[in-house]
């Protein structure tokens, strides 16, 4: 088939066969693994296909239905969204084959639906990010969270509490999005990206596209799990299965923080963002608050996947921070960052999935002899957890290095200073994990066992390259800031 | 869980509605593409009529000519129909879902109409299993 029709293909695939698993699952259990997993590498592969194209021919547009835009649904992607799609397809095919024994173990003979409904997540995630059509975006986004609430609720016993809350504020982060849509709609009678940034121009005056803006950040900022609106996310990670806390904490709201980016930088254009309102004034500051606050909050978790979740919520004020300064390099840190974060806790969680699968825990104290049990697990969380840190080579440190660069260049003192602190406040919580992994062997019955238990292979692989990938961005990052994300800053963004 | 009724009437007036309900249903799928109506409201009326039969004769008995397994298969089998019409188009050499290219009289009212039964198929097969597994949570 020629390449033309690749961008719809990468959604389709995933669809198509998430219908066929419940069928295939009536007379095989096995089967419905294998094909989720070629499904997302097939993905994968017209991901690349697409991300080849981009870079050689620039941004590929194509036509649902033969509809000329802006009347039919334009999937239209850029080197931004080629980009943020290889990276969901990487990182989704190793995870699915992690989450094979995992959710084994966890949820015995829910294997066909989780399989069904992880692909349904999966398209909804590719599906917001190739399409160029607003409301289509907002589908997507339903399809994905709907996906996700199921997911998670299969979780622990508390799990079925925290979906709950997930499902309420994520619908009303939904629904803010919705209004935004419909305000736009109103305004312009266009759903079509590139067709509003025109149309939008000499409306920017307007008090319906002010409040259109607020509704977008409100509601992406709740999908997101940005700072005073991210109460549902510690909950939701914390208590989902190993293998969707893996899947969902690193894609889920980097895809938010996509659109997010979409909507103030392409959408709206860079000087109604930044001159109009103080709206990325205040974001940068709330990105700032958020940083400072998940960080702390972390340190005082006992439960490991408590403090990652939090972590989380101190990363995503990262990505936000670096597109709120309004300067190149504040923005290619941020893609930067949401590429290595997206790794960095995938690589984590993956490795709590595998701690849970072998000894059941997931309290920091009984960690002791880790590494006599599980060496190579060991070693990918201190790979892992010197990238949170941002220690040089790993992957973590070039991101931040262009976080500060963007802050000194935007004349922001503050949050370069807001950085270096978040950077200790990582190292205090990370360097406690690590002291009870390496070097803390408690006497008192409490420690794991010391003889060697590594996690199964099928685990392991996925794990291990994830961390080798960590250092692979690190030792890369030069190379693909030059050859991708250097292109992905908006126009007007210096 | 809902059994059986007791009362005559009820279970005569549903078992002579039923036919005419599903009439209607199939009426509005089909007319989905040309006039107001579509595969998902006829879907949800369709899931009404069997809805109508469980109150009136109970879910057993219901289940016994409409398993499970069968509402499976066709929520997957609806949206097949939709994807695959899309899919089709794809291999006659178009863009996806553009159905200009479908060998029928009139592809393209041809082509909504397939994915009008498609999505009917879905809403109907969904909705009942929804009512099933409501009443079955005990």
């Amino acid at each position: 088939m020629d390449h033309s029709q690749l961008p719809i293909l990468v959604v389709l695939i995933p669809m198509l066969v998430s219908f066929v698993i419940p069928l295939v699952g009536i007379w095989n259990k096995k089967l419905p693994f294998y094909m989720a997993t070629a499904a997302m590498a097939a993905s994968l592969l017209a991901a690349l296909g697409i991300m080849n194209q981009v870079l050689q021919q620039g941004p590929i547009s194509y036509r649902l239905g033969g509809w000329a835009p802006p009347w039919g649904i334009e999937y239209y992607i850029d080197h931004l969204n080629a980009f943020i799609m290889t990276l969901v397809c990487f990182i989704s095919v190793f995870i699915c084959i992690y989450s094979r024994k995992s959710i084994t173990q966890e949820r015995p003979g829910k294997e066909v639906h989780f399989y069904c409904v992880l692909l349904l997540l999966f398209t909804g995630l590719i599906g917001m990010l190739v399409t160029g059509d607003m409301f289509n975006i907002y589908v997507f986004l339903e399809i994905s969270s709907l996906s996700a609430y199921a997911l998670i609720a299969i979780g622990d016993e508390k799990a079925h509490f925290a979906t709950f809350k997930y499902i309420i504020i994520g619908t009303i982060g939904a629904c803010f999005y919705l209004l935004g849509v419909g305000y736009l709609y109103m305004a312009t009678g266009s759903l079509n990206i590139h067709d509003l940034s025109t149309l939008l121009q000499p409306l920017y005056g307007s008090k319906v596209i002010v409040v259109s803006a607020i509704f977008f950040i409100i509601g992406l900022g709740i999908k997101m799990g940005l700072f005073p609106l991210h109460t549902w996310l510690p909950g939701a990670y914390t208590h989902a299965p190993s293998a969707v806390s893996a899947y969902i904490a690193p894609l889920m709201s980097k895809v938010a923080a996509y659109v997010f980016i979409r909507v103030m930088f392409t959408v709206f254009d860079v000087s109604f963002s930044f001159e109009n309102l103080p709206i990325m004034e205040i974001l940068s500051w709330i990105a700032a608050v958020a940083i400072i606050f998940g960080s702390i909050v972390a340190i005082s978790q006992s439960d490991i996947k408590m403090m990652l979740a939090y972590s989380s919520i101190s990363q995503i004020g990262y990505i936000v921070l670096g597109v709120t300064m309004g300067n190149r390099e504040g923005f290619i840190g941020s893609v930067l960052h949401i590429l290595n974060h997206a790794f960095m806790k995938g690589c984590l969680f993956a490795i709590v999935g595998a701690i849970i699968y072998r000894h059941g825990t997931r309290a920091i104290e009984r960690f002791g002899n880790l590494h006599r049990t599980m060496p190579l697990t060991s070693a990918a969380f201190a790979v892992a957890a010197l990238s949170m840190i941002g220690l040089p080579p790993t992957a973590g440190f070039f991101s931040k290095w262009y976080l500060v660069l963007g802050a000194i260049s935007a004349g922001k003192w503050v949050f370069v200073v807001v950085i270096m602190i978040s950077s200790l406040l990582n190292a205090v919580y990370f360097f406690r994990v690590v002291e009870h992994v390496f070097w803390k062997p408690k006497s008192g019955g409490t420690d794991l066992p010391i003889e060697r238990n590594e996690a199964p292979n099928s685990m392991l692989i996925p794990i291990l390259v994830l961390a080798a990938g960590i250092l692979a961005l690190g030792f890369a990052s030069h190379w693909i800031i030059e050859m991708v994300i250097g292109q992905t800053v908006p126009a007007g963004i210096l | 869980m809902i059994h059986e009724q007791e009362s005559i009437v009820i279970k005569t007036v549903a078992r002579l509605l039923v036919p005419f309900i599903q009439l209607f249903a199939l009426y509005v799928i089909m007319h989905g593409h040309s006039s107001p109506g579509g595969g998902f409201q006829g879907g949800v009326i369709l899931a009404a009529s069997f809805i109508l039969l469980s109150i009136a004769y109970g879910l057993d008995e219901v289940k016994r000519r409409f398993s499970i397994k069968a509402l499976t298969v066709l929520t997957s089998a609806g949206v097949f129909l939709y994807a695959g019409t899309g899919v089709l188009c794809l291999l006659l050499g178009e863009n996806f879902l553009d159905y200009g290219v479908l060998p029928v009289v009139e592809p393209r009212g041809m082509g909504m109409l397939a994915i009008e039964i498609g999505v009917g198929i879905t809403v109907m097969a969904a909705m009942v299993s929804i009512f099933h597994d409501l009443l079955d949570f005990e």
